[in-house]
């Protein structure tokens, strides 16, 4: 049995006064990659913006249940936000690499975080270059760690705001349709590198493209209105899917 | 009827419709050709004076006055019977010392009221201080000069035991405080600019309010934040009513914060009206006009090109 990295009990969400998850339990396995589908609006994003807590930046949601990370509850009163967020990092839909060098864009985590820590350039280069190695950018961009990163191309940036994640060393990556904003040839460079990335990390994906999901994740998770209705391995769920709704979905009845 | 008739019919029918102007052609037309009047007044309006300006001053500066002199002399005598002398070094001096000391107040205070309006206030605090900054700019400067003379006069004089409290501080501090509430504005809409996604990354990295302000918001913002810098000091440097009351008006260059000086604005509001029109002492004013006018162009256009950003990183 693998160890649980993400785990959520009876987590209900509200914005305002509305009610968008519904007492959600999911058990996001550790070093997998687990994909989250559903129907626009069926709260996948909001359950993976809760991980990390960023849902609270809008300043009007409202919580109740517990969501784990590793073991420990990401509510409760001594969490420092700055702490959870180094320990489980986040890819949003655009691409949104700073305004900075795609060398300070990969250091901009570590350097927050490390606080009166001297590192020399000679480290820094090397959290660099190895950040970058891993999501397959390095020998596209190694002569040019000085350029603006918002002058990549949408993949490459895509693929920088993954590596950018890298240097502190999460447990976690949370990915929110990170794929969408690409072309197809894009797309599947990006599932190749998120593939990769499996085991050294607990992914979980949101996707709209069930064909992504299928092909690029080894949990699935399917959710509609609010509820998680159905959590099993991949090829289960989408071969034999045990509710009547999950089937629909994925037959594309509905969605 | 034949059928060709009856085609014929219908294609005039149509043909009257479609060369039938209504009502709404009409105000259109009208619309767009007040607006273009509208949006090429100001250009005439800028020209004109600029043609005004220079026809009264420009001959003076041309032929009898001394550039040298004008430049470099720091005596301002232009009544003077026998020698008058036309050196504004000390008039420089003086709207100098005054618009920098009003930037070392103005800037600290209309960065940090921006930073704070763009980025933490939130709801009705952030509304209501906007509405208040606006109001601010809209104070009449010489109800500035006004404060200066009456409210910061006695307490200078109290505060550091000077004889005399119209001065630099004075006046740089009532110009700073008039320059601000413009500048705090134009800084805000910079920051505002900044798109969101670049704070979400940044606090979905962990960072805090403070280090996404300091090392994403600001370095994204710098040219916008730049000509809000700018901008204050042509506003500054073309104030007049407020130094004018505030500064003393003593032809001077300043050693301290609290020597009196006189600004080249000031001097022109304060003299022209007594210059015989066609004089030398009248035509040394408008030469003193087209510096001035010289000058902010440069700042504006300095701000404006900031803004585009020329010259940033690809």
């Amino acid at each position: 049995m693998a160890e649980i990295a993400i785990e959520t009990r009876d987590l209900n969400l509200w914005y305002g006064t509305f009610q968008a998850l519904f007492d959600v339990n999911i058990r996001v396995k550790q070093g997998m990659i687990t994909s989250l589908i559903g129907p626009s609006g069926c709260g996948k994003s909001t359950l993976l913006r809760t991980v990390n807590r960023v849902n609270e930046r809008l300043g009007y949601v409202r919580t109740t249940g517990t969501v784990d990370v590793m073991g420990e509850d990401v509510f409760a009163a001594g969490v420092e936000l700055a702490r959870l967020r180094k320990e489980v990092g986040m890819v949003f839909q655009r691409p949104n690499p700073l305004p900075l060098s795609i060398r300070d864009n990969v250091l901009f985590s570590h350097r927050i975080h490390r606080g009166n820590e001297k590192v020399s350039r000679a480290d820094e280069d090397v959290l660099v270059e190895d950040a970058l190695q891993q999501v397959l950018l390095w020998d596209d961009v190694k002569d040019r760690l000085s350029q603006r990163a918002t002058s990549l191309s949408l993949e490459e940036q895509q693929k920088l705001c993954i590596a950018r994640l890298l240097p502190v060393k999460p447990s976690v990556l949370l990915m929110d349709e990170p794929t969408s904003a690409l072309d197809p040839k894009a797309t599947e460079a990006l599932e190749a590198l998120i593939w990769g990335l499996r085991g050294s990390y607990t992914i979980l994906i949101v996707t709209h493209n069930m064909a992504q999901a299928r092909r690029a994740s080894e949990e699935c998770a399917f959710m509609l209105l609010g509820k998680m209705m159905e959590i099993g391995p991949t090829d289960a769920l989408f071969l034999s899917p045990k509710l009547s709704e999950t089937a629909d979905y994925i037959e594309g009845r509905y969605g | 009827m034949p059928a060709d008739v009856q085609a014929d019919a219908l294609s005039n029918t149509i043909a009257d419709d479609l060369n039938t102007r209504g009502r709404d052609w009409y105000v259109d037309r009208a619309v767009s050709v007040g607006v273009f009047v509208g949006g090429v007044s100001a250009i005439v309006f800028i020209i004109g004076i600029f043609i005004f300006v220079t026809r009264e001053g420009l001959g003076f500066a041309l032929g009898t006055l001394d550039v040298k002199e004008f430049f470099t002399s720091m005596n301002w005598r232009p009544t003077s019977e026998r020698n008058p002398t036309y050196g504004i070094l000390a008039l420089m001096a003086g709207t100098a010392s005054v618009t920098g000391l009003a930037m070392l107040v103005a800037v600290p205070f209309s960065l940090g009221a921006a930073i704070y309006i763009a980025e933490f206030a939130s709801g009705r605090m952030r509304e209501s201080l906007k509405v208040l900054v606006e109001l601010l700019a809209a104070i009449p400067s010489v109800v500035w000069g006004f404060i200066g003379m009456s409210i910061m006069n006695p307490l200078i004089i109290d505060m550091f035991d000077v004889p005399v409290g119209l001065s630099v501080l004075n006046a740089g501090v009532i110009l700073g405080l008039m320059a601000a509430p413009i500048m705090t504005t134009i800084a805000e809409d910079a920051l505002k600019a900044v798109p969101d996604s670049y704070r979400e990354a940044a606090e979905a990295m962990g960072a805090t309010r403070w280090q996404v302000v300091f090392k994403v918001v600001l370095p994204a913002a710098k040219n916008g934040l730049m000509a809000a810098v700018l901008l204050g000091v042509g506003r500054g440097f073309g104030e007049t009513m407020a130094v004018l009351m505030a500064s003393g008006h003593a032809i001077n260059i300043p050693t301290s914060p609290f020597d009196s000086v006189r600004a080249l604005t000031a001097t022109i509001a304060a003299e022209l009206g007594d210059t015989a029109r066609g004089s030398d002492h009248y035509g040394v004013l408008f030469t003193l006009g087209i510096f001035l006018f010289v000058v902010t162009f440069v700042i504006n256009l300095t701000a404006d090109i900031v803004v585009k950003g020329v010259g940033k990183k690809q």
